[in-house]
């Protein structure tokens, strides 16, 4: 394919991948927290959107409830998982080697998805909301794939406001930086992790609001966005948010010009590798600083 | 003659007489799944146990089964000059991902996820090169079976599955041998120095790039003669269930449930894991997908919490306990106090 500046459908790809981009960054914004916070990697993160995403939709397509209620819902249903998996499973081995907490939440990663595939089952399911698209001149977008971008721009401004300027904030950056010495000042180290972990399922839960306006809904859906999401969260900078925003950016431009050049396959090699080589240059992440 | 020794020995006849019992073609079909991946599941502990926790080795074992069919399909190269070119090439790449991370010291988390790039890198490749790979619908080697020719040792094809049983048996055992090897080797102090402390051993004259390196390599050359294997026995590979990050996952947690610490863990994994599958297939039905996965996904958060050495670890931990008392008075300095 020839490369031209001026041509219409090259600007649609990279704008088509800005607003990608917008929703990896939303995605990645709970699990940055979380792993920030608590030094945890929730490999069934992207599950825990999935089981946001079924309850949305039933909520919705099931009962009648009205979407925006069914989002409210969807967002504490799985606040509320992220706090329990916390709880009942990261917490026991919190003292034990750092791998076997990413190993055990691998474990609920095949826990809910075979619970989605056995109670819903392998089917592919449509939320059926369409809000059009919006047309530039050649170029035509999604508006709730703007809207998705839109949102996860007032998240991450809301979520910065949140850790900057409240005291819950502030105490959990405090634990963040220093986990010895907190516990000294009359921090309970317990209560933030587990209000950390309810707040990243509220996160993983909004990021379920707005996949469910964009994708069919399966129980593999997860493999999908979970690889990705700990790649653009890693590149980022161990929680560092605006790091996360800005690889979410990268990655979303690496698979939709991939897209556009080749095949979307090639996209994804494109981000994997570039995240690799990444990992050998900055270990600590575009935004990171050395420690 | 202690008895572990005991019952190694008439575990190894069991085995070997095993295809003579008169059992189904489908009995015999899950003993060769079970000793498969437990050549698989063995050759990721090699590196497990040391904390080298790789969630990359669906990369290898995608480059095993793809390198030989892909080789035998387009270029009639037989599987038995296909299988050392997979290792090559799968020891290469586990050399260029392996050095970069062990130099620079990534380590953890990172290199989980480093390595789940990896697994994913390839899976994606062999989708992307549909036109040569078959992309995600798979691929099937050529068969060189007819009704009337049942071998085909060029093709390393075999109708009979007890042929393959005892193929499959020889290259387990291989495993086994490399595990002890390695268990009994300089190598093993040096990786256990590492995975205490490495500066500690580095200052000791350990050479701790080259023994993670050599480790890796080891491990991800079984992987990728185990999924060539794989490839050849179940006559059809995909990118799922050869490369990815679901695969990588399996491989890891068949290890922990089997125990990565002693030799026959890994095979145990493999054992329990596909026991399970079966049990609940044959038990609740065919109609009922997902319950293995589900019972499979919580036994594994209850392994990790409650027995991290896994049931064979478990076992074997209960039972020198039980052969050597307490000792009493004098306690020994552990390493790394």
């Amino acid at each position: 394919m020839e490369f031209s500046i001026t041509d219409p459908f090259l600007w649609e790809t990279v704008i088509q991948g800005l607003l990608f981009g917008g929703v990896l960054a939303l995605l990645s914004l709970g699990l940055n927290i979380i792993f920030g916070v608590i030094d945890v990697v929730w490999i069934c993160y992207a599950e825990l959107i999935m089981i946001g995403m079924y309850a949305i939709y039933f909520l919705y397509a099931d009962y009648g409830v009205p979407l925006p209620l069914a989002f409210i819902a969807g967002i504490l249903t799985v606040a509320l998982l992220g706090a329990a998996l916390h709880h009942f499973i990261i917490r026991p081995i919190l003292h034990t080697e750092p791998i076997n907490q990413l190993l055990v939440t691998g474990g609920v990663l095949f826990f809910l998805q075979g619970f989605a595939t056995l109670v819903f089952s392998v089917e592919f399911r449509n939320l059926g909301v369409s809000f059009g698209s919006f047309a530039a001149g050649d170029m035509f977008f999604p508006i709730s794939r703007m809207l998705a971008f839109a949102v996860s721009l007032v998240a991450v401004v809301v979520l910065w406001l949140f850790l900057k300027r409240t005291f819950l904030g502030t105490a959990i950056r405090a634990i963040s930086q220093d986990r010895e010495i907190m516990p000294l000042m009359g921090v309970s180290p317990q209560k933030i992790y587990l209000v950390t972990s309810a707040l990243g399922g509220g996160l993983a839960g909004l990021g379920a609001c707005l996949l469910v306006l964009l994708y069919d809904i399966h129980p593999a859906i997860g493999l999908t966005f979970g690889p990705i999401t700990f790649m653009v969260c890693v590149l980022g900078g161990l929680g560092n948010m605006i790091g996360g925003f800005i690889a979410a950016f990268i990655f979303a431009e690496f698979i939709a010009l991939g897209g556009f050049y080749a095949e979307v396959e090639w996209g994804y090699v494109m981000a994997f590798v570039f995240f690799i080589v990444m990992m050998f240059i900055r270990p600590q992440g575009i935004m990171g600083s050395k420690s | 003659m202690n008895v572990p020794m005991i019952l190694k020995g008439v575990g190894l006849l069991a085995v070997l007489i095993f295809p003579a019992l008169g059992f189904s073609d489908y009995v015999l079909h899950i003993a060769i799944s079970i000793l498969i991946w437990g050549f698989i599941y063995t050759g990721w502990s090699i590196m497990g146990r040391f904390g080298l926790v790789s969630l990359g080795h669906g990369a290898f074992m995608g480059i095993g089964a793809y390198v030989v069919t892909m080789l035998w399909n387009h270029a009639g190269i037989t599987p038995w000059i296909g299988i050392p070119v997979a290792v090559v090439v799968s020891g290469a790449v586990a050399i260029f991902i392996g050095f970069p991370c062990f130099r620079f010291r990534i380590t953890g988390h990172y290199f989980a996820l480093v390595t789940l790039a990896l697994s994913e890198v390839v899976r994606l490749l062999i989708v992307a090169l549909r036109d040569t790979t078959g992309g995600s619908l798979g691929v099937t080697p050529r068969s060189e079976l007819t009704p009337e020719v049942a071998v085909s040792f060029y093709a390393m094809q075999f109708a009979d599955k007890t042929v393959w049983f005892y193929l499959i048996v020889v290259i387990w055992l291989g495993g086994l041998l490399i595990w002890r090897a390695v268990d009994r080797s300089m190598l093993r102090y040096a990786m256990e120095a590492i995975s205490q402390e490495d500066d500690a051993a580095a200052s000791l004259g350990v050479h701790v790039t080259r023994a993670k390196l050599t480790v890796t390599v080891i491990s991800a050359a079984m992987t990728a003669v185990g999924g060539a294997v794989y490839g050849q026995y179940q006559l059809y590979i995909n990118p799922e269930t050869t490369s990815g990050i679901a695969i990588s996952l399996q491989i890891v947690f068949a290890v922990i449930a089997g125990g990565m610490f002693v030799q026959l863990g890994p095979t145990m994994g493999a054992v329990i894991t596909l026991l399970l599958t079966e049990t609940l297939r044959q038990t609740v039905g065919h109609d009922v997908y997902g319950l293995d996965v589900m019972v499979y996904g919580a036994m594994l958060v209850l392994f990790i919490i409650y027995m991290p050495r896994g049931v064979l670890g478990w076992i074997t931990e209960v039972w020198s306990r039980r052969q050597e008392p307490r000792p009493t008075g004098t306690v020994k300095p552990q390493p790394g106090e």
